[in-house]
C-alpha cells in the first residue's frame, strides 16, 4: 500500500487566513502555523498519557439510543459508496500475519456484542446510539496483527482514511460495528462496517472500511490533514 | 495617608506578567471559542464571523472543506495551556505574597452594599491603589469564572476520561451551557473592567509599567 500519497494532503495543512479580533491578518505568519501545529503534537502526547486503556466510556439505556441517527459527512448521503456483497473484500497491510482478504459473509458471521454509547462530534453536538459488532481487539487477534506496533490505520471506500493509537485499538469498547440500532448498518452509515470508538471524537470513527493496516508510522487522517488534532480522544 | 500625600499604585512584575498573559489567553479563547460555538450553536444565534478567531471562513471552506473550525480548535487548545499556567501562576503568587489577603479582602454583603450604593450614587471615593468592595467582588467573580471555565472546559474536552466531572455539570450539554454562561460572565467583566480603566488610565500605567501615582482628587459628594 502506498503510504506516500498521504503526503499530498499534508501539504494542504494550513491555518488559512487567520484573523485576530482586531481584524489584522496573521495568516502569513509561518511561525503562527508552526507554533499551533507544535502545540497540537504536544496535545497528542498529553491525551495519550491521560487515556485510560481500560477506562470505559459511559453507556446508556436502550431508550436513550437515537434510532434516526444523524448523518454526517462532507458529501451528501446520496453519494455514499454502495459496496457490493459479491465483490467486496476487506484487505490488510502492514504488520499482520494473516493477510488473506475477508468477504462480507465471513465478517457478518463474527460474534457480536452491543454497546449503547455516545458519539461526540468535534463541532460540539453529541448523540447516543446503539452499535453492535466485534471488538476490534478480538478481530486483530484473529488476523494475527502485531499488537506491539504503535498504530492501526484504515482505508475507506469513500476516500476517507484514519488511524488510531494501538491502546485505543485494543480498548474493550472499540468495535467493528456491523449494526446500528439493531439493523444491518445502512449504506449511508458505512456499510459493511464502521469502526466505532466511543473514546474518540466522531471523525476518528471511519465508515466503509476496505483496508486495515498495522504500522509504527503514525497514519494520516482525512480531517487531521485539514488541521484537526490527530489523537482527538475524549 | 494624609490628604496631601500622593496615591500610589504598584504592581510587581509577577502580577503584571501573569495579568497580561491571562488577558491574551482569554482573548484568544473567546475569539476561537465563538468560532467553535458557531459550528454547532447551543442557542438560536451565531457570533458574527468578524469577531471570531480561526481565519477566513470562505478560504478555509475552499481549501479544507471546513469553516475554519480546525484553526479555531488549534487556537483554543493552545491558549488553554497559556491560561491555565498564567492563572495558576497568578493565584499562587497572590496566595504566597499575601496580596489576596491585603488587597482583595475583606468582602461581605454589607460592605458590598455600602460601596455599591456609593458607586450607584456617584459618591464612591476613588483611591488609586485601593480596591473598593464592589471591585474586590468583581475580581473574585472573574477569578471564579476562569476556574469554572477551566473545569467545564476539561469536562467538554475529555467527557470520557473525566466523566464524573461532566455529571457534576448535569451532563455533556450541561457542561457546554456552563462553559457558555461563564464565558458571558467573563465578557461582561472585561467590558466593565476596560471601561473603568479608560476612566482611570493611571491603572493601565501601573499594570503595564509597574507604578503610577495620582494626586488625590476632591471628593465629589463632599462639596
Amino acid at each position: 500500500m502506498d503510504f506516500e500519497r498521504r503526503r499530498l494532503f499534508g501539504g494542504s495543512l494550513s491555518l488559512g487566513a487567520l484573523t485576530l479580533l482586531t481584524g489584522c491578518d496573521i495568516s502569513d505568519h509561518e511561525s503562527v502555523q508552526k507554533a499551533l501545529a507544535l502545540v497540537s503534537r504536544w496535545n497528542d502526547r498529553v491525551q495519550a498519557a491521560i487515556f485510560g486503556a481500560n477506562r470505559l466510556a459511559p453507556t446508556f439505556a436502550e431508550d436513550q439510543a437515537v434510532k434516526a441517527f444523524r448523518y454526517n459527512a462532507w458529501y451528501g448521503p446520496d453519494r455514499s459508496p454502495r459496496l457490493d456483497d459479491a465483490s467486496y473484500r476487506l484487505t490488510f497491510a502492514g504488520q499482520i500475519a494473516d493477510k488473506r482478504p475477508w468477504t462480507i459473509e465471513r465478517l457478518h458471521a463474527l460474534p457480536r456484542v452491543s454497546q449503547i454509547t455516545r458519539h461526540v462530534c468535534v463541532e460540539g453536538w453529541s448523540m447516543i446510539g446503539k452499535w453492535s459488532g466485534i471488538p476490534l481487539r478480538d478481530f486483530l487477534g484473529q488476523i494475527g496483527a502485531d499488537t506491539n506496533a504503535r498504530y492501526v490505520g484504515f482505508e475507506c471506500a469513500d476516500g476517507y482514511y484514519e488511524g488510531i493509537d494501538m491502546p485505543t485499538a485494543l480498548h474493550p469498547q472499540t468495535l467493528m460495528a456491523f449494526q446500528l440500532s439493531d439493523d444491518i448498518l445502512p449504506t449511508r452509515y458505512g456499510y459493511p462496517f464502521k469502526i466505532r470508538i466511543p473514546t474518540k471524537l466522531g471523525f476518528k470513527n471511519p465508515k466503509f472500511v476496505t483496508t486495515i493496516y498495522v504500522t509504527n508510522q503514525q497514519p494520516r487522517g482525512f480531517w487531521t490533514d485539514r488541521g484537526y488534532n490527530w489523537f482527538s480522544g475524549i | 495617608m494624609s490628604a496631601g500625600d500622593l496615591e500610589i499604585q504598584t504592581h510587581p512584575i509577577a502580577a503584571r506578567v501573569t495579568h497580561w498573559l491571562m488577558a491574551l489567553a482569554i482573548l484568544l479563547l473567546i475569539g476561537s471559542g465563538w468560532r467553535i460555538y458557531n459550528a454547532s450553536p447551543i442557542f438560536d444565534f451565531r457570533f458574527p464571523e468578524a469577531v471570531t478567531l480561526g481565519g477566513d471562513v470562505e478560504d478555509a471552506l475552499a481549501l479544507h472543506n471546513d469553516p475554519g473550525v480546525a484553526s479555531a480548535l488549534a487556537w483554543h487548545f493552545a491558549a488553554m495551556w497559556l491560561l491555565a499556567l498564567s492563572y495558576f501562576g497568578f493565584v499562587l503568587w497572590n496566595i504566597i505574597t499575601g496580596h489576596f489577603r491585603r488587597d482583595f479582602l475583606p468582602i461581605g454583603p454589607r460592605l458590598f452594599w455600602r460601596d455599591f450604593v456609593a458607586a450607584a450614587t456617584f459618591r464612591l471615593q476613588h483611591r488609586l491603589g485601593v480596591y473598593n468592595v464592589v471591585q474586590r467582588v468583581a475580581y473574585w467573580g472573574a477569578l471564579g469564572s476562569v476556574a469554572m471555565m477551566l473545569l467545564s472546559g476539561i469536562a467538554i474536552w475529555k467527557p470520557v476520561q473525566t466523566y464524573p466531572l461532566e455529571v457534576l455539570f448535569g451532563g455533556f450539554q450541561g457542561a457546554r451551557i456552563v462553559h457558555f454562561v461563564f464565558m458571558t460572565a467573563i465578557v461582561l467583566f472585561i467590558v466593565i473592567h476596560v471601561a473603568l480603566v479608560i476612566l482611570v488610565p493611571k491603572t493601565f500605567v501601573a499594570m503595564t509599567l509597574g507604578r503610577a501615582t495620582a494626586v488625590p482628587h476632591a471628593r465629589k459628594g463632599d462639596a
